[in-house]
């Protein structure tokens, strides 16, 4: 118990996931806000949970933290099932959800305290030390006796992170932990979820800002209206490269493209890329297995007659793929 | 107390060590969990050290203080008029506790404890502090058990302030000797205080029953003021149903049925009657408001 190695051996069989939901579901009234998801987090990920505003992330989230009962379907959190109490697992658990929260008229450790007396396995004889680290760990050594109420909203935000990590985690759910955070704040965000999933602590995060999160991530899942779209390893999810070609020839670019083994998308599969640019239409077309030799595209197109007017390489961005699978609009969807 | 099961000794040599970032060596995680009274103490020093109790502390205070300036500036006090205790006050300064107690009995000691019954869970979930404290863990029914235990405390405290500034400010400005009971026979200093003491006890007990009440609206909301004022209507409509005679098959049954009935404790030989039949009431309203606050705060969704 002694080293600061990763998982320690446990005794009982432990499931691969962290995290893991079968058909989960809330309704509110008529609305579903959280339409059966399954999620599969594994133990050691760093695991993005993206979607737009009123997705039904923080309603997801506080099922698993066992604050609002599912209307049905099932979920284990640490292997522990959430309907006959996540009670035992809490304490293993750190959590910021829909935002910091505190008494406002108490200092930022003292709040900090209240939360980790609340905890009846956190030893009280280490308290004022676990606080004391807590707090510097996110940068706010010096506002610690400060009152919350004085504190501004990017401060707030590291205090809540402080709170999560309190007691040694095996699993982080952090809701937007970088709200409000300046940039050198965020960064140190990232860089604490990297040094937590180093130490082995599995670290579930969730996010609107995909660049935020993105370089932190091994896993995401994606969100829309309730339900999961999609979910994976960030490579699988990224999806795969693809050529764009800028050129007002485009019915005979995408005949070409076609001859050479590429799959053009002839509607633009994700609604960010744009279908046209001052230059001219844009064709897109996905490299997949086509073992194609890149080198030679532009040659063949122009060979055919094609005015190419633009030709890229391109990796899509998590970014784009997210708003392909959510969609560019901009309403909440209810 | 014991609410949730113990987690096996198994589970602790789960727990990752050593991720502390910014120390060095592991914090090592707690074998198991202890007793928990740290969330009790951690609760009343909140409660008392906030700065609106200290407000209506210091309010419940001033009630004797004006009783004792007001009797001590005007000349004359004419006997008979005024609530209980008032025209004793010139002879024996030692009666403004009581007096006292019986001006803030009606509408403002069930005032403050209104306010912070109400507040209980309801101010937790307005802060939106609820839900850290249910995933520290807290548990459901511990935290409500200690938030009704803060609320105890705040009854108990709220009585020994109007007593305790009550003789204090009595002693200071009026004569002080032995005290002549409403049975005619008169007791030393000493064993008046103790008296005192045991009405402070009435008090703090009569209040407990409003104060389960107040638990129990305090979990239907997250408005804290909608919770401290229905609690607060409560307990003036248990007073005026209790004056109402059309009604007088309930009165044994209202909550406030028995808060001035403290007379008893001060006649000789002493009467402890009324003194249990208004602790087994308010017993019956803890366990009845009680149980409603845990059957709804143990299914609640926490949304705020
Ligand atoms: N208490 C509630 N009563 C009714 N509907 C609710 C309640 N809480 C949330 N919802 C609805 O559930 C849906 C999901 O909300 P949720 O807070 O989970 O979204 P989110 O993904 O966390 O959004 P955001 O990125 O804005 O935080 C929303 O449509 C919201 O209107
Ligand atoms: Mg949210």
């Amino acid at each position: 118990m002694s080293a600061p190695e990763r998982t320690a051996p446990s005794a009982e069989p432990t499931s691969a996931l962290a995290i893991e939901t079968r058909g989960l579901t809330k309704r509110f009234g008529s609305q579903t806000a959280v339409a059966g998801i399954d999620l599969a987090v594994p133990r050691g990920s760093v695991f993005g949970f993206l979607g737009p505003n009123g997705s039904g992330k923080t309603t997801s989230i506080r099922m698993l933290m066992g604050l609002v009962a599912p209307s049905s379907g099932e979920a284990q959190v640490l292997g522990s099932d959430i309907s006959t109490g996540v009670g035992d697992v809490l304490p293993r658990v750190g959590a910021l959800v829909e935002g910091p929260a505190f008494l406002p008229f108490l200092s930022g450790a003292a709040n900090l305290n209240r939360f980790d007396a609340a905890d009846r396995w956190a030893p009280s004889a280490t308290r004022r030390r676990r606080i004391a680290d807590a707090l510097d760990a996110v940068g706010l050594g010096a506002a610690a006796s400060k009152k919350v109420h004085a504190y501004s909203l990017g401060m707030k935000q590291r205090l809540g992170l402080a709170g999560a990590l309190l007691m040694p985690r095996e699993l982080l759910v952090l809701d937007e932990p970088t709200n409000g955070l300046d940039p050198q704040g965020t960064r140190e965000v990232r860089s604490l979820i990297r040094s937590f999933a180093d130490g082995g602590t599995t670290v579930f995060v969730s996010s609107h800002l995909l660049a935020e999160i993105e370089q932190v991530c091994s896993h995401a899942a994606v969100l829309s209206a309730g339900a999961l779209v999609a979910q994976g390893r960030l490579e699988e999810l990224a999806g795969e490269a693809r050529v764009r070609v800028v050129t007002p020839d485009a019915a005979a670019a995408s005949t070409v493209l076609t001859q050479l083994g590429l799959a053009v998308q002839t509607t633009p599969a994700d609604a960010a890329a744009p279908v046209a640019t001052d230059a001219g239409p844009v064709v897109l077309a996905s490299v997949g297995e086509s073992g194609v030799d890149l080198d030679r595209v532009v040659d063949r197109l122009v060979g055919a007659g094609v005015r190419v007017r633009g030709f890229a390489l391109e990796q899509p961005s998590l970014e784009d793929r997210f708003v392909a699978l959510t969609g560019a609009g901009f309403d909440v969807d209810h | 107390m014991s609410t949730t099961e113990n987690a096996s000794g198994a589970e602790s040599s789960a727990i990752t060590a050593g991720l502390h970032p910014s120390s060095g060596e592991s914090v090592a995680p707690a074998p198991r969990r202890g007793v928990g009274w740290a969330l009790l103490a951690s609760e009343l020093s909140v409660l008392f050290r906030r700065r609106r109790t200290i407000a209506l502390l210091a309010a419940l205070a001033a009630i004797p203080i004006l009783i004792a300036v007001a009797i001590r500036l005007s000349s004359s006090t004419r006997a008979g008029r005024g609530p209980a205790f008032l025209d004793q006050i010139t002879q024996n300064g030692l009666f403004v506790g009581v007096a006292a107690l019986v001006v803030a009995i009606p509408l403002f000691l069930p005032l403050t404890i209104g306010v912070v019954a109400g507040d209980t869970i309801a101010g937790e979930a307005s802060h939106g502090t609820l839900r850290y404290l249910l995933m520290a863990p807290a548990g459901r029914a511990r935290l409500l058990l200690v938030k009704f235990a803060g609320a105890a405390a705040f009854c108990v405290a709220a009585a020994l302030t109007v007593v305790v500034a009550g003789t204090l400010i009595g002693a200071l400005l009026f004569p002080v000797g032995p005290v002549p009971l409403l049975s005619g026979d008169t007791v030393s200093v000493g064993e008046a205080l103790l008296r005192f003491l045991a009405i402070a006890a009435f008090v703090a007990i009569s209040m407990l029953g409003m104060s389960a009440i107040g638990l129990f609206f305090s979990t239907l909301t997250s408005v804290p003021v909608g919770a401290m004022a229905t609690t607060i209507a409560f307990a003036v409509a248990s007073q005026i149903l209790d004056a109402l005679p059309q009604v007088a098959w309930l009165h044994p049954w209202l909550f406030s049925h028995q808060w001035l009935g403290f007379a008893d404790l001060l006649r000789q030989p002493i009467s402890w009657q009324t003194f249990g039949d208004n602790a087994v009431l308010q017993a019956g309203y803890v366990v009845v408001f009680g149980a409603l606050a845990l059957a709804r705060f143990l299914t609640k969704d926490v949304l705020s």
